[in-house]
Formats: structure tokens, sequence, C-alpha cells
């Protein structure tokens, strides 16, 4: 499973640093959405799956 | 296809000051309907959850505003950000281009970090509230003061501007009428915050969104100015109305208060479920788009050109969680509309999940007996286009 962030669309909303802060950051030169690991353990892959539900530019994604 | 019957859009008239506008909850349970507005303008209401996070992200619906559905006959709204900086009516990469770099200024990590000083304020506050006596209006006396202090510090006004940007401020956002009077006074304000630009300029700070503004992003000073001000006008009366509105949720249900109080820790979890079922309960034709082609949306074909407002009613929707219509205090956070969705989703939403888990938090561990000086339903209610709250919240403590 790997996580991914189109940054073209991000709105550097952070709403993916809330549901999954170990997984997700904010750039602190544009404030835009970083993935911090790409290929999460099974354990945080809840919050991944919310963080795709929340993301408000809809740009995140979690690919088999 | 049959065309939808038109009915006025409710509004004002709520049968509880915490529900939604009478009429609304009936007239959307079969799907879109179409409603007209004050100023003659007829406009879809689209209320599912899948449905309004379509509106708001599918860029086939535009958020330019202009000739679009309002409250006011005559047009005088002032609720709208000013012009320049408006970034709520722009799209694409116009839109972007604004909003884009101000989001450092918004991050989880900067708020987090803002979360002391914060607390201070609001510490301060509830110290002045509990020196005054009983009862005491929790409007006055928190909900209005705090939101704009922490946007001063936000923005970088420095404590030697504070207290007129205070004043101005309040006299700008007080006034609910004339625009005239309301544009006169951001023109004063503009003036305090143009001492500041160039303070800014001399020190090439980027700690604070004025400096951040002036020496990092290609802003024009009047955009500049205007986006400031937007800040200001946009981030004060939703958190402190919202503040209020939740306090009185609480009250109105005891048991969760219960929940709160019995973890307080807990405080951003609550946030969450507070924002979903206070602002879907109040329910009503919210936010406008309008479309730029043919779009299906939620069974009915929306023209181009039509305009469709959503409604925060979304959040009681089953599609986002169970029980949805009940207000769960131990429900873990879930993805609600409260803050909208979509490029124009709040740009202030994490400020203001800050701000009020520090408010209700505080208030419930210092004031655990807290409660209304007088019936809810005896209180009186201020309603705008988009902000609704409490005049006053006599509360007693002891
Ligand atoms: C509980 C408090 C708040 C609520 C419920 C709220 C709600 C909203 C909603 C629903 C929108 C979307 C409008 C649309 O889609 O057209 C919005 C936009 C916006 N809000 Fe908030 N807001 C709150 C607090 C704040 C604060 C504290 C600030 C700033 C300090 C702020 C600044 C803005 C700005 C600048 C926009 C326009 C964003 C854009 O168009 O890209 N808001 N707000
Ligand atoms: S939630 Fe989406 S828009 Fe917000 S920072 Fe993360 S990736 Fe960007």
């Amino acid at each position: 499973m790997t996580v991914r962030i189109d940054q073209t669309k991000c709105i550097g909303s952070g709403q993916c640093v809330l549901a999954a802060p170990d997984v997700f950051d904010q750039s602190d030169s544009d404030g835009l959405g970083l993935v911090l690991i790409a290929e999460p353990p099974a354990e945080l892959l809840p919050g991944v799956r919310d963080a795709v539900d929340r993301c408000p530019a809809q740009v995140v994604s979690l690919e088999e | 296809m049959t065309e939808a019957a038109v009915c006025p859009v409710p509004h004002e008239n709520r049968t509880h000051p915490l529900g939604a506008p009478a009429g609304f909850e009936e007239a959307i349970s079969n799907g879109p309907v179409k409603m007209l507005w004050p100023n003659g303008v007829e406009a879809w209401v689209v209320s599912s959850y899948a449905g309004v996070r379509q509106v708001l992200s599918d860029r086939r619906f535009s958020a330019n505003k202009e000739g679009g559905p309002e409250m006011r006959t005559e047009g005088e709204q002032i609720l709208g950000l000013p012009q320049p900086g408006n970034m709520n009516v722009m799209d694409g990469d116009e839109h972007l281009r604004l909003r884009r770099p101000l989001s450092r200024a918004f991050m989880v990590k900067r708020l987090n970090e803002m979360r002391p000083r914060i607390q201070e304020i609001v510490d301060q506050h509830f110290d002045e509230m509990e020196r005054g006596g009983e009862p005491a209006d929790l409007v006055s006396s928190v909900c209005l003061p705090v939101p704009s202090l922490v946007i001063a510090e936000l923005l970088g006004v420095g404590a030697e501007h504070q207290a007129l940007f205070q004043a101005t401020a309040r006299e700008m956002l007080g006034k609910n009428g004339s625009k005239a009077e309301y544009e006169a006074k951001a023109a004063e304000l503009g003036e305090v915050l143009a001492k500041v630009v160039d303070e800014k300029k001399a020190s090439g700070s980027t700690d604070d969104l004025i400096g951040l503004m002036v020496n990092d992003t290609d802003f024009e000073m009047d955009e500049l100015l205007m986006l400031a001000i937007g800040l200001l006008v946009a981030g004060h009366e939703t958190t402190s109305n919202f503040f209020g509105l939740f306090t009185l949720t609480l009250f109105e249900n005891p048991d969760q208060l219960a929940v709160l109080k019995r973890d307080p820790s807990r405080a951003d979890v609550i946030v969450e479920e507070l924002l979903r079922y206070t602002i879907g309960k109040l329910g009503g034709a919210g936010i406008a788009r309008r479309a730029l082609e043919d779009v299906e949306v939620d069974g009915v074909t929306i023209r181009a050109g039509d305009w469709v407002t959503v409604s925060s009613h979304a959040n009681l929707d089953e599609q986002l969680c169970p029980h949805a219509s009940e207000l769960d205090l131990e429900r873990r956070a879930v993805p609600h509309l409260g803050f909208g969705f979509g490029p124009h989703q709040c740009l202030g939403a994490n400020l203001a999940r800050v701000e009020l888990q520090i408010l209700l938090r505080t208030l419930f561990t210092r004031f655990p007996n807290v409660r209304p000086a007088i019936p809810v339903a005896e209180m009186a209610f201020r309603e705008d286009m988009i902000t609704y709250g409490a005049a006053a919240i006599p509360v007693v403590w002891s």
C-alpha cells in the first residue's frame, strides 16, 4: 500500500496531519502536505483512509 | 423530467434557537429543491452528504457569487470578504494564488505552538468574567473579545498597536447595517495595518501572517490589507458565535456535557462532534455556487448557469455516520462538512478548532457548575446570512 499526495492541487489544509500525524506533515516552506511514511504499516492505515476521506482537495491517495 | 416546485427560502423563523428555520427540513426531505431568495434569485438546495461534497469539490461549479442568492434585497451584504483580496469568490489558479501562501500561517504545527498564548488570552478573559461577578454575559466577556485578539496575534499586530486595532475592529464588526460606515471603519483599520506592514518590511520577518505576506508573496498592498481585514471578519463572528452555540448545546444536553466533564482531555474529538451536530442542526440553505455546465447531483440535472446552495443539514446524513441526528460526544471524529469541503474549505478551520478546544475545556473545568441564568428559549439571537448566534448568554457558576 502506497500513500501519495498530488501537491499540484493541495491547499495546505493540514487535514491529513490531523487524521494521521505519523504519516503526514506540512512543509515548512509552503505549508503543503507531505508524506512521511510512503508505505505505512497496517496499524496506521485507518488514519490514512481517514485522511483520504477528509482531504478537502481530494489529493491524498492510497494505492495497492 | 418534471420541474421542481419553487418555495421561498425558509430563514429567520427557527422553531428552536438551535434548530433549522421553520419548514426547511420538510422542504428538503425529497432531495434537491429550488428555493426563491429575497433578492429574486432561484437556487437549488443540495443537502445530502455526498451531494454537498460533490458541489463543493467539482470544478464545474464556480464560487463567483456575482448576481447570486442573497438574504437582503438591497445587496448591502457586507459579510463577503472585501475586494480585491476576496479569495472566497475566486476559482482555480486565481484562488490558489491568494490562498496558498497563507496556509503556512495556519499549519497544524504552527497553531499547536500558539496554544500556550491562546490559553493565556482565554484565561485572562475568564479571570475578568469571574471578577465581574454573577451573572455574567459569556458573549461580551469571552466569545467576542477572544477571537479578535487571537487573530491580531496571528497577523502579527504588535502590542503597541493592539489597543487601537481592537477598538477599530470592534467598531467595524459591530456595523451590522450600513456598508458606508463599515467601509469607513475598514479604512481606519487599514491605516493601523499599514503601520504594521511598514514594520514588517523593515524587519524582514516572516514569523506571522502580515510578515509572511509582506516579505514572501507577490501580493499587492491593497490585496494584502484586504486579506488581513478579511481574515479578521471571517474569523471573528464565526468562532465567537460557535463557542456560544456549543455552550448552549451542552446546556441543553446535560448527559453529553457530563461526557466532556468526565474527560476534558478529549476536547479535540468533542469539538468535532459539536461542529458536526450544532452546524448540522442549524441547517438552512448556505454556501452558494453556480454551475458552469450541466451537472447531475442527487438525481437531478443542474443546468449550466443555475445557482446551487448547499445545506449544512448534510452533517446529519446517515451516510456520514450512524445515528447522525444525535449528539454523541463519545463518537470518533468524522469528516463532517462544518467547515465546508473542496478548495474553499475554511482557511481558518485549524485555528477555530484550537480556539474552541481551549475555550470549552477552560470554561467547564474552571467553572464546573456553570449554567444559564435564564432559559435558553428566552435568550435573544442574532441572525445574518451566514452568521447566527446568541446576542447574550447570561451565566452563573457558583
Ligand atoms: C467555527 C468557526 C468557523 C466556521 C464554522 C467557518 C466556516 C467556513 C466555511 C463553511 C467556509 C467555506 C465557504 C465556501 O465554501 O465558500 C469558510 C471559508 C473561509 N473561512 Fe471560515 N469558519 C470558521 C472560522 C474561521 C476563522 C477563525 C478564520 C480565519 C482566521 C476563517 C477564515 C476563512 C476564510 C479566509 C475562508 C475562505 C476560504 C476560501 O475561499 O478559500 N474562518 N469558513
Ligand atoms: S489534507 Fe489534502 S489539501 Fe490538506 S494538506 Fe493534506 S493533502 Fe493538502
